[in-house]
């Protein structure tokens, strides 16, 4: 049956035939792979790794270099790039989830021909098969929600023969594995994983009410599930970062939005740099200081010679003393020494006199010599907070309020040493109890559009944008102003290494992952979920160059049709036999009734958690979104048609009457797979007037080119 | 009830004197107070939440002779000779009902005195819930409908015994009333709303698994819920909107928000019995309004955008205001000559006419390009162009109404209309970005690539002048009540929606709440101040905090039991169904009241976790007594049982007095220095480090 599913909806093209990229999201997958392969550090908010290292692992078993610039769609592959293996697991995942439609139904206890009916609607579901040709996800995620399910539907066979027996064993972790493959490749796995579990509760609530059996054998039961169903899962998606982080070893692109903690720990990039910092500042350190909220972008505490302008446009005035802003490049402006406000010198003694928690400091900046100072001056854009500048003595009623007193936020001790990188410290002004704070706004041109820095009053809390971390140092050496710019312009070298615990790096990494955002709130294939029941929107993922070959993610509109009307028919029946059950009017027999519940709870229940949590999600949606949902709806349909046959159909007449209907609607189903099938594929270039005959929905966009 | 009416006046003294001692507004009654002088001043405005809170505080106010000129400006005005009394009052008299309900509603969960007493006495003497109903909020009114519709709820639930009864109207309707004030006062009405509706579907579900009862019977159930827990709420909130609309008939800040044809409702603003023509025609000046809230209408003016933002040409902005640069000219494309000129016919534009706008003031066309827009990089940008009239085929625009075909004619304020670039396809709209100072701070307006309809690049015509058309009164456009009805919420959605916490500031989140976190200030900053924190007890907050965990742990312990099929002696059998069934609704009300938040986008506040505070503390009380109860039981004798639960239940009630006395001020007010003072009165109190107090 395999082999058969494998050939009707892989082979008849080569997978590798459109040599193109072909969609927008390959183009990202593809990149992640390229990196995979290059083996530098990214980040992508998208979702868990997992998935992008099957698709690298592809990549990797071709012998792919990740030498490829993903760029655009319509770029045609290099030689290099082994597009066949590339798309291999997506499709071979998507030919697999056929068989186990066939045996999902089948293990629901519903007929042989149910189940074959199952298998060969998602056999013919133009969207699956685009999806699944192509280097996407959606398949190996449906692949493993279908597994998930299968594996959990034969745990509840075996339960009732042969309880922890080794095929029951084999079953329940294989659930437990699935269900964490399932949400390591898409968050929106985890759905599948809460349906499980949910059915999993519920059957083991019937489990602790069964009296036959003794406490300590519900007890192990229990346990079991337990630890397959919440530990194996845990461990598992630990286990793929572990692995992710494994192989990105090396700085790349994002490297910014990771803290200097983090980047520490990458080879290349800001370790290079690090490396060998002294682990300890000390009164006359040098440093760089960096915010650790890094929002809008990540910067680093600078000043520079020019003043805060005497008036500002809205009429309010300034101090008039020198800019102090938050840069966010490498910038010699950006060192600052840390002094001890009882001594002249800024060089580090020896031994050096480390800095702790609670300690009063002034910051000198390198360039200037002029000190870190706040006052009652409100600031520039933030009205409500002061201004932040380097003190320049105009001699006129101004004093200097320079002294700062340093509050180590991570400390374990009271007396904790500030640290590089390692410590997030506070700057509290002595005189005012104001925080050094970055706003987030960003300064007009008198400041060269740099973001403001202010010294936040009313501080109602603990926000990150007050925090900041050393990210260079190294010990002041040089006595004379010039020597000490020339020793400031001079990179850190030193040595004394450093690393992460992987749970602070997986945890760093999974909190950027979640809270990273994307602007990109508009494509011109973005649909809502009400357009994906009628099927109202499609994607074009390619076009061909030249002719007029092109792939569209374009459902089976009979299907979709039939298995939202299923859908609509499961409920009011189980509406009707509710009612009809609570007046003691039984209907079905026992274990029927019990059949058919089952089946609704995981494929309408399946459908209903895939599928209603988008109408409260913010983000931009596409139409692929509904895959996951749809397969288990096309699930439900042979179960409302084979339960319509047995127990609403009278007499013999009407069941082959309506075994005659369905035959007749399944060919239909065919015949608009087959109609459909140049967009799926992408094998036949059609004339305008055949894709304009395709055109069944004013909102379809199919491209037509104006000039063959 | 000599119990309960003392709990009042010991409630309501210390309020009056701290009323009289803060003659200063605090925090946001600076909004729900203005908004009170709205009401007896009769002007318009916009507000997020649904009018009937404000109303009553306006009423309250009217009532004590309150005139509404108060200004409300900032925290700390001194009121002076205002008489604002009454609208205190009245808040402070509703939360001080709060202990009373919540007492009957224990006292009927659980049957138990000593339950309802602890109940009562926690929220006695908790300050948060004392400093949020002394002052003019919407959360004392809140509170008070939410715990009035439980109670009522519980009470007709033990009427169950003898349905259709007049008991059983009375509280079944009662339930109604207070969900529709609930819901009148702010959105958050809903949970209760889904709360009291779960409690009915298992009811009916209930009474219709009861064989002994017809179907008739049944049936009768169910439409005397359907007329007083839907029918009846939704008359009365539709009923509030109604009154709300009728007192408020004059112009006022929150006209802009609004649609054109529902500011010619209000007396004083400019489309107010106007008489404009009806139907566009060439040469006719207009005003053009985008129909999302709050963007303004299409604005231009003589300056160019700066260098390095697409072409130097002339800014096209939206702005709120109205000024004389919101004035376009509709032209045709191919001609330039005057259709004014009195020798020519009368030519009304029709949907999909290629037309030109030419700026009033400026005189250059309305114009697109193939060059990014300032802001939004994925559009094309949007410019002035052209000299007196005359420029390029980039100026060409075809003008269509939504969901019309060819050929009709173009109704001022009525239709809907989108302008489509010719050149390049794309359709005018405003992204509700603003402009950096260059563009003086108006918003954005580009040309959208995109062609799916958002009402951003949806349009209407507002003011229409021309002088060869015959003017008609406007009173023919005016909306009917259910589109003011449906526009006002739409507005208030997309109000709440917009309310979002900025990416540099701290904000308040859910996870704060419990644990009585941080509090918010009321008003005061300075050890000179008068000050005021808003700050549950800690005390009685953890304890509930405590109950929760214990209760997550009896509950299931006791259900896994029944589930086993242990036998129960027959008294922790019905201590375990209080524990169950009473117990359960409370919980049931706690996670309605506090779960959603975590799903919403919008700012949150300390103060909305209130609500669920009250159903939290009504499940200690619960709980402790059950507790209790079977600790005494499984230990001892009955005497010894006695003493134990009621050694108990005092310790429990005596130490949150004690915490009372020691956090009062946080409540009542304190003068002198900050907490970390040995001096300060809080001295000693600062238990977390986030209270800054």
């Amino acid at each position: 049956m395999f082999c058969w599913a494998w050939f009707l909806r892989v082979s008849p093209l080569h997978l590798q035939l459109p040599r193109w990229v072909t969609s927008f999201d390959e183009v990202y997958y593809g990149q992640y792979v390229s990196f995979y392969m290059k083996r530098l550090f990214f980040l992508d908010g998208s979702g868990p790794p997992l998935g992008h290292m099957l698709l690298a692992l592809g990549g990797y078993l071709g012998g792919f270099d990740g030498n490829f610039l993903w760029n655009r769609i319509g770029a045609e592959y290099s030689s290099n790039v082994p597009v066949w293996s590339l798309r291999l697991l997506p499709a071979l995942a998507g030919a697999l989830s056929v068989p186990m439609a066939y045996q999902i139904v089948w293990e629901l206890r519903f007929s042989h021909c149910a189940a074959m009916g199952a298998a060969l609607l998602v056999l013919i579901e133009n969207a699956l098969i685009t999806q699944a040709r192509l280097m996407l996800l959606e398949s190996v995620l449906i692949f493993f929600n279908l597994l998930a399910m299968l594996s959990y539907l034969k745990l509840c066979n075996s339960q009732k023969h042969r309880p922890f027996s080794l095929s029951w064993w084999f079953w329940l972790t294989l659930t437990g594995v699935a269900c964490s493959c399932a949400v390591g490749i898409k968050y929106m796995g985890v759905f599948t994983y809460l349906l499980v579990l949910g059915v999993a509760a519920v059957h083991a609530w019937h489990l602790i009410g069964d009296r036959t059996l003794s406490n300590v054998c519900v007890l192990c039961h229990l346990l079991a599930r337990a630890v397959a169903l919440l530990v194996i899962p845990v461990i598992m998606y630990l286990l793929f970062f572990y692995v992710h982080l494994v192989l990105l070893c090396r700085s790349g692109p994002h490297d910014q939005i990771m803290s200097s903690a983090f980047q520490a720990s990458l080879e290349g990039g800001l370790a290079r740099i690090t490396q060998g910092q002294p682990l300890e500042v000390a009164y006359g350190s040098q440093v760089t200081l960096r915010n650790v909220f890094g929002k809008p972008v990540p910067c680093w505490l600078h000043s520079h010679q020019n003043t805060y302008p005497m008036i500002y446009e809205n009429g309010r005035g300034s101090s008039h003393q020198q800019q102090v802003t938050c840069y966010p490049f490498k910038d010699v402006n950006n060192w600052w020494i840390v002094k001890d406000p009882g001594r002249h010198q800024l060089v580090v003694n020896s031994p050096p006199r480390p800095v702790r928690h609670g300690d009063i400091v002034q910051l000198v900046h390198g360039m200037t010599t002029r000190l870190l100072n706040t006052h009652d001056v409100a600031a520039p854009l933030s009205p409500h907070s002061q201004e932040v500048s380097c003190y320049i003595d105009y001699n006129i009623s101004m004093p200097a309020q320079n002294l700062w007193r340093l509050d180590i936020v991570n400390r374990e001790s009271s007396t904790e040493v500030w640290k590089t990188i390692l410590s997030e410290v506070r700057f509290v002004h002595v005189n005012t109890s104001a925080i050094l704070k970055l706003s987030g706004a960003h300064l007009p041109d008198w400041g060269f559009r740099q973001l403001e820095v202010v010294g936040e009053k009313l501080s109602p809390g603990y926000h990150e944008s007050m925090v900041w971390n050393v990210e260079e140092h190294r010990y002041g050496r040089s006595q004379e102003q010039k020597e000490r710019e020339l020793e400031l312009h001079s990179p850190t070298q030193m040595d004394l290494s450093r690393n992460l615990s992987f749970m602070a790096r997986f945890s760093e990494l999974q909190w950027r992952m979640l809270t990273v955002r994307s602007d990109d709130s508009e494509h011109k294939y973005s649909s809502t979920p009400l357009d994906w029941v009628t099927l109202d929107t499609n994607i074009a993922y390619w076009l061909h160059p030249t002719t007029s070959a092109q792939i569209h993610l374009l459902g089976n509109i009979v299907i979709w049709a039939s298995a939202s009307l299923a859908t609509v028919v499961y409920v009011l029946l189980l509406c009707w036999y509710l009612l009809r059950r609570r007046r003691s009017i039984c209907d079905l027999p026992e274990d029927s009734w019990l059949r058919w519940v089952l089946a609704g709870a995981l494929c309408a229940g399946g459908w209903a958690v895939n599928y209603l949590p988008f109408f409260l999600m913010e983000k931009t949606l596409f139409l692929y979104h509904y895959l996951p949902a749809l397969t288990f709806q096309i699930l439900l349909l042979p179960v409302v048609l084979q339960h319509i046959s047995d127990h609403l159909c009278r007499s013999q007449l009407q069941r082959s009457l309506f075994s005659a209907l369905v035959v007749a609607w399944y060919s239909c189903a065919c015949h608009v797979f087959n109609t459909l099938r140049p967009l799926t594929y992408g094998d036949k270039s059609l004339s305008p007037g055949e894709l304009r005959a395709l055109r069944w929905k004013e909102s379809w966009d199919i491209l037509i080119r104006k000039h063959q | 009830m000599l119990l309960l009416s003392s709990w009042c006046s010991e409630r309501r003294d210390p309020e009056r004197g701290s009323d009289f001692a803060g003659s200063c507004c605090a925090w946001d009654e600076t909004h729900f107070g203005k908004m009170g002088s709205y009401y007896i001043n009769r002007t318009f405005f916009f507000d997020v939440h649904p009018p009937l809170g404000k109303m009553l505080i306006g009423l309250a106010g009217y009532l004590s002779g309150y005139d509404g000129t108060f200004s409300f400006q900032k925290p700390g005005d001194k009121y002076e000779h205002h008489n604002y009394m009454g609208m205190r009052g009245f808040c402070a008299s509703l939360g001080s009902l709060l202990v009373p309900f919540a007492y009957l509603t224990v006292l009927e969960l659980s049957k138990s005195l000593p339950a309802a007493l602890l109940t009562a006495a926690l929220l006695t003497f908790d300050t948060g819930c004392l400093t949020l109903s002394q002052y003019i909020l919407l959360d004392p009114i809140l509170m008070f409908f939410i715990m009035a519709a439980m109670l009522s709820m519980v009470k007709y639930n033990s009427c169950a015994d003898r349905p259709f009864s007049a008991p059983w109207w009375f509280w079944l309707s009662l339930t109604g009333i207070n969900l529709a004030g609930a819901l009148g006062v702010k959105f958050v009405g809903l949970f209760i709303i889904v709360q009291v509706g779960w409690n009915t579907i298992s009811d009916l579900w209930h009474l219709f698994g009861d064989l002994s009862l017809s179907l008739v019977t049944v049936g009768k159930h169910l439409t005397a819920r359907i007329l007083c827990l839907i029918v009846l709420p939704l008359a009365l909130y539709t009923a509030t909107y109604a009154v709300h609309f009728m007192v408020l008939n004059k112009s006022g800040p929150g006209d802009g928000f609004f649609s054109s044809a529902f500011q010619a409702r209000l007396s004083g603003n400019n489309l107010h019995n106007a008489s404009i023509p009806e139907h566009l025609a060439y040469g006719s000046v207009i005003t053009v309004k985008n129909l999302r809230m709050a963007i303004g209408y299409l604005h231009s003016h003589r300056h160019l955008y700066p260098e390095g933002v697409g072409a130097r040409q002339q800014q096209v902005t939206t702005y709120l205001h109205k000024d004389y640069n919101n004035l376009w000219i509709i032209k045709k494309h191919n001609t330039n000559s005057d259709p004014l000129d009195p020798s020519f016919p009368v030519e009304f534009v029709r949907h999909g006419d290629i037309i030109r706008l030419e700026h009033k003031e400026t005189s250059r066309n309305l114009h697109s390009h193939y060059h990014e827009a300032p802001l939004t990089r994925k559009h094309y940008q949007v410019t002035g162009y052209g000299i007196n009239g005359t420029g390029d085929s980039n100026d060409f625009w075809r003008i269509e109404v939504v969901n019309r075909k060819f050929g009709n004619r173009i109704k001022v304020l009525r239709s809907r209309i989108r302008f489509i670039h010719l050149v390049t396809g794309c359709v005018l709209g405003s992204s509700g970005k603003v402009l950096p100072k260059w563009g003086w701070e108006q918003l954005e307006v580009t040309c959208t690539p995109y062609l799916k309809e958002t009402l951003n690049s949806i349009w209407n015509v507002e003011d229409h002048i021309n002088p060869k058309l015959p003017n008609i009164s406007l009173d023919v456009l005016q909306p009917s009540f259910p589109e003011i009805l449906l526009e006002s919420h739409m507005v208030m959605i997309r109000g709440n929606n917009g309310l979002k916490p900025k990416d540099n500031e701290f904000t308040s989140k859910p996870w704060h709440w419990p644990i009585n976190y941080q509090g918010l200030r009321f008003s005061g900053i300075n050890d000179t101040d008068f000050r005021v924190y808003l700050l549950g007890n800690p005390v009685v907050w953890w304890l509930n905090l405590l109950s929760i965990a214990l209760y997550l742990l009896s509950g299931s312990i006791i259900a896994v039991a029944m589930q086993r099929g242990a036998r129960l002696p027959p008294e922790v059998e019905g201590l375990s169904q209080v524990l169950l069934r009473g117990g359960g609704q409370l919980l049931l009300g706690w996670m309605l009241h506090y779960f959603p938040f975590f799903l919403m986008g919008r700012i949150l506040y300390f103060h909305h976790y209130f609500p669920a505070m009250l159903f939290s503390s009504m499940l200690t009380g619960v709980l402790w007594d059950t507790l209790l109860r079977l600790c005494a039981w499984s230990l001892a004798s009955s005497s010894l049982a006695r003493g134990i639960h009621a050694v108990g239940i005092v310790s429990l009630l005596l130490g949150a007095a004690y915490s009372f006395y020691l956090f009062h001020p946080l409540a009542y007010g304190m003068v002198g220095p900050l907490a970390q003072d040995p001096r300060s009165p809080m001295a000693g109190l600062r238990w977390l480090e986030s209270w800054d107090f």
